[in-house]
């Protein structure tokens, strides 16, 4: 191995570089641009230049190897780009002459300031910025979708071509949220820094919250061919590890990591052969991921110790928990799951959260009681055209011997999902109501 | 994606029972671990005794046969392992390369089989399918 690079035995093509360099760029990247971003008080600045310096590794690397030290390579390289924009800055300035020396010293200790600004970056303040990254991708400023896009470009390393892929969307569509929200983010001068005081638990919410999208659109997608996405359920999870190192202190943070780990952990036995979807109690567990069950455990309690147990996200994971201790499908605590369900109502009321206590309570008590909480539901004008609601109520129907009525309430759901596979499959179901009739 | 990284220490293979690291080697990988902890890429390590501990079942003939270590037939051995999960298997050789590792040592990267991997009917032969019982399931209870 010498100082100037890793010698790559049998991989010295320029193809080979270049996966080499994405691969860099997916690990460099967010430390790359939170640095900058600190430095020049900018995101979208930021990202500029760490991509002024991706280009530069991408025309350098294939004849020099990789550096040995390819962070700092990146970082030194960005830096000189961004002095370069400052002096350039300079140059234009020294035209107006009245200005004159004034601006010119200004603008030589602008550079001294960034140097020093730099050397401070190599210390300890490296998860500082990325925490600042992290806070000003999540900023409530955004919407939703934007701040996704932000959060898997700046954060997670993915390319835009590789976020419109997972979401289904034209790469163009995520180029202009991710444009906009830079603008956004600029026009309103967002500060690049950590919330603190009341203002930090609510942005944390929105962090958490934009993790857990990603998670959900990979673990059951919303609309497209396939049931599950499970490489953006890793980008989440990889998210979320990274926030827990960040906010270690944050029962909530653990709380998501251990619901993200434990619902992961299924994956593999969520879809059949064909991509059809099994439901949980249908599944084969011993297909379930025993590693990812134990990491989830293991968060769960973290989160618990930090007195984080009555949490949105804990209380979830404590429910999930539950299947996942469960070794069959007929020993799962049911009367605990309704019992957090209801913990969880308590919490964040919402109809949602209701159906789901009332698969519980069918599970634990029977299907009447749980019918007789979904019938308070079907009114409820948010879950108007939320499949899952006929889902529930055709599954109890069905298991309570009403049949005719099971059959049109699955007919109705299969008609409100977006899914192919979903669609299949509650149609599936539609069709067994009236073959055992 | 995931991935082992498997460490592969010469001479480990001969080491005396209870052969431990010393402590300089340990502080460096700790620093090397928590850099991959902290980059949400790990999902779990071990180091592992030296072979001259432990024991090799063998099946020679069809009938298990067990031998105490070491073993004088082996030239290299696991000296431990991470499991990672990456995007790629260029990422997983990066996170190798960055291991503070000596002159002595060898990591080989191999990725993990996933389900997904297998043909149709390695799957059913690995998994079997359960029976179709109730089917409602509480739903991943995200709000949306």
């Amino acid at each position: 191995m010498t100082a100037t690079g890793i010698h790559h035995q049998a991989h010295d093509t320029h193809r080979d570089t270049h996966r080499t360099i994405d691969a860099v760029w997916r690990i460099e990247s967010p430390r790359l641009i939170a640095g900058l971003a600190r430095m020049v008080r900018d995101v979208g600045l930021a990202e500029d230049l760490a991509q002024d310096a991706l280009v530069a590794a991408l025309e350098k690397w294939p004849e020099s190897g990789v550096p040995r030290n390819p962070g700092a390579w990146l970082m030194a390289t960005a830096k000189h780009r961004a002095i370069d924009r400052i002096r350039r800055g300079k140059l234009l300035e020294r035209k107006h002459a009245e200005l004159g020396r004034e601006i010119d010293l200004q603008q030589e200790t602008a550079v001294a300031n960034f140097e020093a600004s730099l050397d401070d970056s190599l210390g300890d303040t490296i998860g500082d910025d990325l925490l600042r990254l992290v806070f000003t991708a999540c900023h409530p400023l955004l919407p939703r979708d934007a701040r996704v896009a932000l959060t898997l470009r700046l954060l997670g390393g993915l390319t835009t071509e590789e976020i419109a892929r997972a979401f289904l969307v034209p790469e163009s569509t995520v180029s202009q949220r991710i444009l906009r929200a830079k603008k956004t983010l600029a026009e309103a001068n967002v500060p690049f820094e950590v919330p603190r005081g009341e203002e930090l638990a609510a942005r944390l919410s929105s962090v958490l919250e934009v993790v857990y999208l990603i998670f959900n659109e990979g673990y059951a997608a919303t609309a497209g061919d396939d049931w599950t996405r499970p490489v953006l359920c890793e980008d989440a999870l990889r998210l979320g590890r990274i926030l827990t190192g960040l906010v270690p202190k944050e029962p909530e943070a653990h709380g998501l990591v251990a619901l993200m780990e434990i619902q992961a952990s299924r994956l593999n036995a969520r879809v059949g052969p064909q991509g059809e979807p099994i439901l949980l109690l249908d599944q084969n567990r011993g297909r379930w991921d025993q590693l990812l069950i134990h990491r989830g455990l293991a968060a769960l309690q973290r989160a618990e110790a930090l007195g984080g147990a009555h949490g949105f996200y804990a209380l979830q994971a404590a429910i999930a928990a539950c299947h996942g201790r469960a070794r069959t499908a007929e020993e799962t605590d049911w009367p605990r799951i309704a019992a957090l369900y209801t913990a969880l109502a308590h919490l964040t009321p919402s109809p949602v959260v209701e159906l789901n206590r009332a698969v519980a309570v069918g599970m634990a008590f029977g299907p009447a009681a749980g019918l007789e909480i979904v019938d308070t539901l079907v009114d409820e004008p948010s879950l108007q055209a939320y499949h899952h609601l006929p889902t529930v109520r055709g599954d109890l129907l069905a298991k309570l011997g009403r049949l005719e009525e099971a059959h049109t309430e699955f007919e109705r759901a299969a008609s409100l999902t977006r899914n192919v596979r979903e669609r299949d499959f509650l149609l599936g179901r539609a069709a067994e109501c009236i073959d055992t009739k | 994606m995931r991935f082992m990284m498997l460490m592969i220490p010469k001479g480990y293979e001969t080491a005396a029972p209870g052969t431990m690291p010393d402590a300089g080697a340990v502080a460096a990988m700790m620093k090397y671990n928590e850099s991959l902890q902290k980059a949400g890429v790990l999902l779990a390590l071990d180091g592992l005794h030296p072979p001259s501990m432990g024991a090799r079942v063998s099946f020679e003939g069809g009938k298990p046969k067990v031998t105490d270590g070491p073993f004088a037939e082996a030239k290299e051995v696991l000296g431990g392992y991470w499991m990672i999960q990456v995007k790629s298997r260029e990422e997983a050789i990066e996170w190798a390369t960055r291991c503070p590792a000596g002159e002595n040592e060898v990591i080989e990267i191999r990725q993990v089989q996933e389900m997904a991997d297998f043909p149709p009917d390695v799957q059913e032969a690995a998994a079997g399918f359960a029976e179709m019982q109730g089917r409602s399931e509480p739903l991943a209870p995200a709000d949306r």
